[in-house]
């Protein structure tokens, strides 16, 4: 059957959309910009709800020590959790970023597809990878306070003793529970998993000409790592262990679990006690009534602000990265 | 200025045929060794063996006899260092440098590797060890209700209000966060505009946001005028849903090729048929597997709970009102309390969160890989990839089209429609 040209009619294009394509674009856009009202929102509602405690307490809130929101003479601030985040976040990263990266060094260079003919070591290594990144915090930080702390103690004891001199080795307290350091090493094997994801990504990255080059002038396998690999990834890596430092500065859950909730200043990784902003919401809430929780509310807002700057500096770094890699 | 040669006389021919016709002469002059740094012999597995073993031997010599070291942690992490100093001082003296420095970076790495899986073993097979004895039916389907802790006793009440607490809060975060993601994720893909990049940039900043501050924002948005509630931790989980799988969804939509959009187009359909019935089926399994992904975080997620369920002993099955319990939240407060009973009931909910986490995990898993094979064999990319910022997939989209099959169902359009777009 012939088809004549009357029967099938070129389609005109309108240059005006549908209605159900504005309406589609509509809601997407809509979802699209909840997101952004949800971040503005959560940065407006946190500084109006902490009003009373920034007025109770003015600027010394980030001079403060001590955490009394009741009585007649409240006087609180974050200044120990604030140092206390930062210290465990430091730990942190330096018990995740050496594993981190030669994890994912394994993974992308090292492992053979199928160990003894049959174990599909890369993919198992990356579901595993995977899979720790999913497992609740409150389970590291079971593992971290029943398993991990007997074992460390020994390591916080030897460390006391013979590197004592170190200020921040020192011991001021009676035991080495519970401490800076031990909540340090349970945030850092909880950022592992992000690092090593995220730095495989980028290693992978790496161009396969550049490689080959090295690789056919001689070069060994950790030559091609550190002459082609490091440098074609050093943007990504310093976004993604940013990204890792994000986690570690807002573990709440995990370090509630092992600290013991100190506020003095503590230096002393080593020594009982410690105190950092995320834990101190989750195990002062509930207590020091209405103005304890606004305090609580100016210390999340203090977190929030502080890992906005961080992910905002760090997804800079990423992209500007890969955009020179384009 | 030029030489002079001479005419070819048949000698000089014959020299060159000589030449010829002889067989390459061996190179006898210093034969060049060639450097295999990834050889690796059976006398290496004894050098290697030997390094640990001495190495060992040093560390027990020096820290525990000399310096009283105790614990197994403290030794690993002394004998670590020492065996790699002394693997890389071993084959510096019987090979030469380079080799001796590959070998020593090929250990560090396997190292890293072998540190980075102990604790999701050993964590593994602590919540099982201490989850396990009391998991029993009656664990499982009874609440805390009426239950009193004594030292001694070994009735622990059970987790059921947790549980259900648990599943209520992540279904109505999910209802409310996916959806929402996913058209998230088509703005920034697929439709585009003004605020394509900020969108983009939130999204990456929301996704660091601490749990807590969540939180901390449903607690004065939602808890301060309603009260305690599960649905308000709902609306935390779904604030922490959101960012993870719209970036999911995103790198999985960058995946499908843009052929397919351009045929939808040319077949004139509309911008949401295409999406609706080209783009989202193409990335259907990816789109399940971030999906489930981002609910497998929001299970184990406890931090948001505290200021917004509150926790509860009994049985409250309705989300919208009183407070409510929730697995994580039942695990962090239990295993806070002095009665060794109240602690077991810690440790059981702990394994039904793990093992509800793992199924959830397994099954994004099996999906992603049932993805990749379609795609052509190629080995699993980490789910991570489809939740969280990835270089590589965005790179990866011109060649990694995922081949699905799709229909376009589109009714014929009938022969007077050339005027519908005229109105």
């Amino acid at each position: 059957m012939a088809v004549t040209a009357t029967e099938i009619k070129p389609i005109k294009i309108g240059d005006r959309r549908s209605t159900e394509d504005r309406a589609f674009r509509g809601l997407t856009r809509a979802a699209g910009l909840t997101t952004f009202l949800i971040l503005v929102l959560i940065g407006i509602f946190l500084l109006w709800q902490a009003i009373p405690a920034f007025r109770s307490q003015g600027i010394s809130f980030f001079t403060n020590t001590g955490w009394q929101t009741s009585g007649a003479h409240p006087k609180f601030g974050v200044a120990s959790a604030l140092t206390g985040t930062i210290i465990i976040s430091v730990i942190a990263l330096i018990v995740a970023i050496p594993v981190s990266i030669a994890c994912a060094l394994f993974i992308n260079e090292y492992a053979p597809l199928k160990v003894l003919g049959f174990i599909p070591i890369k993919n198992f290594l990356t579901a595993a990878v995977d899979l720790m990144a999913a497992v609740p915090s409150i389970i590291y930080g079971m593992w971290g306070f029943f398993v991990l702390q007997p074992h460390m103690t020994g390591l916080s004891t030897w460390l006391t003793s013979y590197l004592g001199f170190i200020p921040f080795f020192k011991d001021s307290a009676v035991t080495n529970t519970s401490s800076l350091f031990i909540c340090g090493v349970i945030v850092g094997i909880m950022c592992m998993p992000i690092i090593t994801s995220l730095c495989r990504e980028v290693f992978s990255l790496t161009p396969n000409g550049e490689r080959e080059g090295a690789m056919s002038l001689g070069a060994s396998r950790a030559r091609v790592i550190r002459d082609v690999v490091f440098p074609f990834s050093k943007g990504g890596m310093i976004g993604s262990i940013m990204l890792g430092l994000g986690r570690a500065l807002g573990e709440a859950i995990a370090v509630a679990v092992i600290i013991s909730l100190a506020f003095p200043l503590q230096f002393h990784i080593l020594s009982e006690g410690g105190n950092s902003i995320a834990a101190l919401i989750a195990t002062q809430w509930g207590s020091g009534g209405s103005l304890g929780t606004s305090a609580l509310l100016a210390a999340g807002l203090v977190l929030f602000v502080l890992t906005l700057i961080i992910n905002m500096v760090a997804s800079r770094i990423v992209n500007k990265s890969l955009a020179d890699r384009r | 200025m030029t030489t002079e040669l001479g005419p070819l006389t048949p000698d000089d021919v014959d020299d060159v045929l000589d030449d010829l016709s002889e067989e390459a002469p061996e190179p006898t002059a210093r034969p060049l060794k060639r450097i295999k740094p990834r050889e690796f012999k059976t006398s290496d597995i004894g050098v290697l063996a030997l390094s640990g073993l001495s190495s060992f031997s040093i560390v027990w010599i020096l820290f525990t006899q000399l310096t009283l070291l105790s614990g197994p942690l403290g030794f690993v992490v002394m004998w670590l260092p020492v065996f790699l100093g002394l693997y890389w001082f071993v084959n510096r003296q019987l090979f030469n440098r380079q080799v001796a420095v590959d070998r020593l970076i090929g250990s560090i790495v396997t190292v890293g590797a072998i540190l980075m899986m102990m604790p999701l073993v050993l964590l593994t097979v602590f919540v099982f060890q201490r989850g396990l004895p009391q998991l029993t039916w009656h664990a499982l389907f009874s609440t805390q209700q009426g239950v009193v802790y004594t030292p001694g006793s070994h009735n622990i009440g059970g987790v059921k209000h947790a549980l259900i607490g648990t599943i209520e809060q992540v279904l109505i975060a999910a209802v409310i966060g996916v959806p929402a993601a996913v058209l998230t994720a088509i703005f920034i893909n697929e439709v585009g505009g003004r605020f394509t990049k900020s969108v983009r940039t939130v999204v990456t900043a929301m996704s660091g946001t601490p749990a807590i501050v969540a939180g901390v924002f449903i607690y004065s948005l939602w808890v301060i005028p309603f009260g305690y509630s599960g649905f308000a931790g709902a609306l935390a989980l779904a604030i922490i849903l959101l960012p993870t799988i719209t970036r999911g969804t995103e790198e999985v939509l960058k995946v499908v090729h843009n052929d397919l959009r351009e045929a939808s187009i040319a077949l004139a359909a509309p911008e949401w048929r295409t999406v609706w019935s080209v783009v989202l089926p193409t990335a259907r399994s990816g789109l399940i597997t971030s999906i489930l992904l981002g609910i497998a975080v929001a299970i184990g997620e406890t931090a948001p709970l505290i200021m917004t369920i509150f926790g509860s002993q009994v049985m409250n099955s309705n989300p919208f009102s009183q407070p409510q319990a929730a697995l994580s939240l039942l695990a962090y407060k239990q295993i806070k309390l002095p009665i060794q009973s109240q602690i077991d009931l810690g440790y059981t909910s702990a394994l039904v969160l793990f093992i509800m986490v793992f199924a959830v995990f397994i099954l994004a898993r099996l999906l992603s890989s049932s993805l990749s094979r379609k795609g052509g064999g190629k080995s699993k990319r980490s789910i991570l990839s489809y939740t969280r910022w990835t270089p590589a997939s965005a790179m990866e989209r011109q060649d990694e089209g995922p081949e699905t099959e799709f229909e376009l169902e589109m009714e014929p359009l009938p022969p007077d429609s050339g005027e519908r777009d005229q109105r």
